[in-house]
Formats: C-alpha cells, structure tokens, sequence
C-alpha cells in the first residue's frame, strides 16, 4: 500500500506586508472566471496534501487561494505553481469543501498570459507555445516538431536525447506531421491568439 | 442492439492515437471490427485544442473542440478513447448548448451546424452497451491468470465541471473481468502520469512515475493497463526504475483476448517489452 508524504515543510510563507488595496477584488474576478466559490476554503489542506506535484511548486494549492482571497495580484500570477500545475483535478476531487481548484488554476494561468506578467516557469508556457505553433501549422500536433521546437528553445537537447530517440526507433514519433486538409480553418482560429498576446 | 444501425459512430482518434499511440489506435479499431462496431472516422478531425490551448486562450480552445463537433454528424454517438479528448470535447459541447450566441458564430464561421445533443462517449461505454455476455462470447483468448493494475490516470472521472455526466471508473474492471483478468485493486490506480510535466520537466515526474511502477510491483501485478495513451508513453518512458512492468494501453489488451493475430506488430513499439506477460497467459492457457 501507498502512504501518503507529509505536506512539505519548506514552502514560502507569503509576505503578508503585500496584501492588495481594498478596490475591485482579485478574489471576486477569478471567483467570476472560474465560476468556483473559494470562499468557502477553510484551509484543511487537504487539495496540497494530495496534489503529486508540490514538491516543484513554490505556493502550495491551498496557499494560491490564500494569496487570491488576500488580493496579492502580483504573488500569484508570477508563481510557479500555476504552470506546474497540471489539470489533474486531485485537488478537485478531495476538498471537503467542493472547490474547483484546478478551475481557478487555470484561471490564473490565463490571466497571467492576458496581463502578461512575468511567467513563474518559463519553460513550460515555452512547451505550449511550441505545441501551438504546430497546431496553427497542421491542425494537430506533430510531436517529433514539438520536442525539436522546444528542445532548441531551451537547450535542453542532450538531457531527453536517450528517450527521444527510443522513441524515434519505435517509431513513436511519426517524421511526417499528419494534417488536416482544411488547415485555414484552423489558422484562422488562432488569430485571437496570437495577434492579441505575441 | 439488434438494430444494425447501432453500431455505427462516429470516431474521434485525436492527436496521441493517430501518432505516438498508434498501436493503441490499430489495436482498438481491430477489436471494434471484430465485435461488428463500426468506428467511421470523424472527417477532416483536428486536434481536440488539449491542455496547451487551454492554458493560453480560451477561445481558441473552444473553438478547435468546437470545429470537432461541427464535423459530427447527427444521429450517431461521438465516441472518442482519449479522456483528454473526450474532457475537452463534453466541455466545449457544455459551453456551446449555454451559450447559442457562440455556437451560432461559429456555425455561421463554417457553414455547418453543430449539434449540441450529441452524444459523446467514450470507447469503454460503448463496450457497455454492446453487453458484457456478448463480449465474453466474442472472445478467442482468455486473459485468466493476468494480474494486472488498471490504471485511470487523473482525466476519465475527475473534472468537477462534468460531475453530473457519466463516469467511468470501474469500467475497466468489468470489461477485463469478463474476459478473465483479475484487477489489482491496490496499487495507485488514479495518481496522475505527469502530462505534459513529462515533457517540460522530467525530473519532476521520474519519482512519480517511480512510485506508480513501485506501487504495481508491490503489488505483484504483471502489467498496468491505462486509459489513456499519453499515460501509456508517459508511464513507459520515464519509468527508470529496475521494476520494468509492461504498460498496455486498454484497448491492446482488448483485442488480444479478442483474438487480434497481428499483436507481435504492435508490441515490439512498446519501450518495455511486453512479450513475458503474453507467454505467461500463453502458458496458462
Ligand atoms: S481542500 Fe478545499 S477546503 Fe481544503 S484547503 Fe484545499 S481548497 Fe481549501
Ligand atoms: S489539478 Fe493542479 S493543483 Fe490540483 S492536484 Fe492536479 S496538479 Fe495539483
């Protein structure tokens, strides 16, 4: 059997001297976008317990809507933890209290990207901006381009090599992107995209 | 379902089982030609938007579902084997049926009419449907002896959002248990492969994965078998662990103990070679 770890001991204690003016609430903006009511979080922690990925994240999930319900704008847009985050919806699916907290993490990641602030985690809004390109380009997503792309962009060739090319040697990773016909139904979408945020 | 009719849907692949996943795909429409269902390939298809598209502008990724649904045609499930897919798919569909003003510019956009009633379902559920007596009676090898995990990943049951729609979990174990494999029940079945974190940082989800592999050899299991296909991969390919236990993806499993002949072809893509656990059933057999 599987025993859960202890919540991590060594995350950043938020610097309460930054908590956010009175005026139009962060909390009340990302509660509309997500359409989750955090309000009701009483901290059991039970969404950071849970959650596979806090060891690489620098607030845990319960902290994220602290710093939300504190107004701390700045804090929690530039934090790691929203990129880290990944949508699995464990949080989600254990709080006592049925809050959608993958919702208000993908809320957040999009208001970051929208206000254009500085990214906690680079190289991961890196990944999808690789990922997208080749959705603009194809329709779908031809991986052996993605890994390319984004292996180029960070420098990061030789760490993955090994598994690349096993993959390339099960022929995982298709040389020859597969396409949709009508792609300019699909670069058209991408015209909020890119023109708004590049 | 005796209505011949019945058996038609429409298909989504997606990005993962059109590509990387392709043994999955093959294995998948294999057992659906062998059961008699008839899996017609959505036309023209695109990528479901998935987690990148999400992450960085809503309306593209509704809109690349969105263009999906409009090239579905009435009157046959849409039935997809992604749980990504299918999450972003039901989503969108959600959103659209609430917000007419949306669809019906997106409709104008194409020239084609979506179709918010559409049913869309996942792979296993149209198993379901079909009958678990008349799986039983299709198949052509046992899977008895066959310890395996099955694992659902995060996506199959999870989303909040679509807490009202079907779920899934414990599909898995009626299929595979009605042809003859026994489910480990306590292994981490449900703790996420790391999605696209495999890509972007693979240090984090190594132990991960570690500690799911871990878990299924504790358990003494002989495979895991997955839901999705990037959970397939990722499982394999970050696993670095000495515990090597095959990865299967459900639907190779599937058309094995349908009799698919040509399983030699697909598993040889595998990065960890499956081939002890299919002469430990042969033996058994
Ligand atoms: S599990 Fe729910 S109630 Fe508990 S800390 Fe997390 S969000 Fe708050
Ligand atoms: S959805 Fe995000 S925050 Fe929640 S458990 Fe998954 S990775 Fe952690």
């Amino acid at each position: 059997m599987y025993t859960a770890q202890p919540l991590r001991q060594d995350v950043v204690t938020p610097d309460l001297g930054k908590i956010g003016k009175p005026g139009p609430s962060l909390a009340a903006e990302v509660r509309e976008q997500s359409g989750t009511d955090f309000y009701r979080c009483y901290q059991c922690r039970s969404c950071g317990n849970g959650c596979p990925f806090v060891q690489a994240m620098d607030y845990t999930p319960n902290q994220v809507l602290r710093l939300v319900q504190f107004g701390m704008r700045q804090e929690v847009l530039t934090c790691k933890t929203i990129w880290v985050c990944v949508g699995c919806h464990t949080c989600s699916s254990q709080c006592p209290m049925s809050i959608d907290i993958a919702a208000v993490m993908d809320t957040l990641r999009l208001m970051a990207v929208e206000e254009g602030v500085a990214i906690g985690k680079p190289n991961i809004i890196d990944f999808h901006e690789e990922v997208l390109r080749s959705l603009e380009k194809y329709g779908r997503a031809h991986k052996l381009g993605i890994m390319l792309g984004y292996k180029r962009q960070t420098g990061r060739w030789l760490k993955d090599l090994d598994v690349g090319l096993k993959m390339l040697a099960k022929r995982k990773l298709d040389l020859i992107p597969s396409r949709v016909r009508d792609v300019k139904e699909i670069t058209e979408l991408f015209q909020c995209y890119w023109r708004e945020t590049a | 379902m005796s209505d011949l009719r019945l058996q038609d849907f429409s298909y989504f692949p997606g990005c993962s089982l059109a590509t990387t996943a392709g043994e999955s795909n093959r294995s998948m429409m294999q057992a659906a030609r062998i059961l008699g269902l008839n899996l017609i390939e959505l036309q023209d298809w695109n990528c479901c938007g998935s987690s990148s598209a999400q992450t960085m502008c809503k309306n593209l990724s509704l809109a690349m579902a969105a263009r999906n649904l409009s090239l579905a045609p009435p009157g046959r499930p849409l039935v997809a084997m992604c749980p990504r897919c299918l999450h972003y798919l039901r989503s969108t569909q959600k959103c659209l049926k609430s917000d007419p003003e949306t669809r019906e510019a997106l409709e104008e956009k194409w020239g084609r009419p979506i179709y918010t009633d559409l049913e869309i379902i996942h792979f296993m559920e149209v198993l379901s449907r079909y009958g678990l007596d008349r799986l039983k009676a299709n198949a052509r090898r046992s899977l008895k002896g066959l310890r395996y995990v099955p694992y659902y990943g995060c996506t199959l049951f999870r989303p909040p959002r679509l807490a009202k729609e079907r779920y899934f979990q414990g599909e898995m174990e009626n299929i595979l248990g009605a042809l003859g494999a026994q489910a480990v029940p306590d292994a981490l079945s449900y703790r996420c492969c790391g999605s696209f974190l495999s890509a972007t940082d693979p240090e984090i989800v190594t132990p991960l994965v570690q500690e799911i592999i871990g878990s299924a050899a504790a358990a003494k299991a002989d495979c895991l078998v997955t839901a999705c296909a990037m959970c397939q991969l990722n499982l394999e390919m970050r696993n670095t662990s000495r515990a090597k236990i095959p990865i299967f993806h459900f639907s190779e499993i599937l058309a094995l103990a349908l009799g698919a002949e040509d399983y030699e072809e697909w598993f040889v893509r595998h990065l960890v070679d499956p081939r002890l656990v299919i002469r430990k059933l042969a033996q058994a057999a």
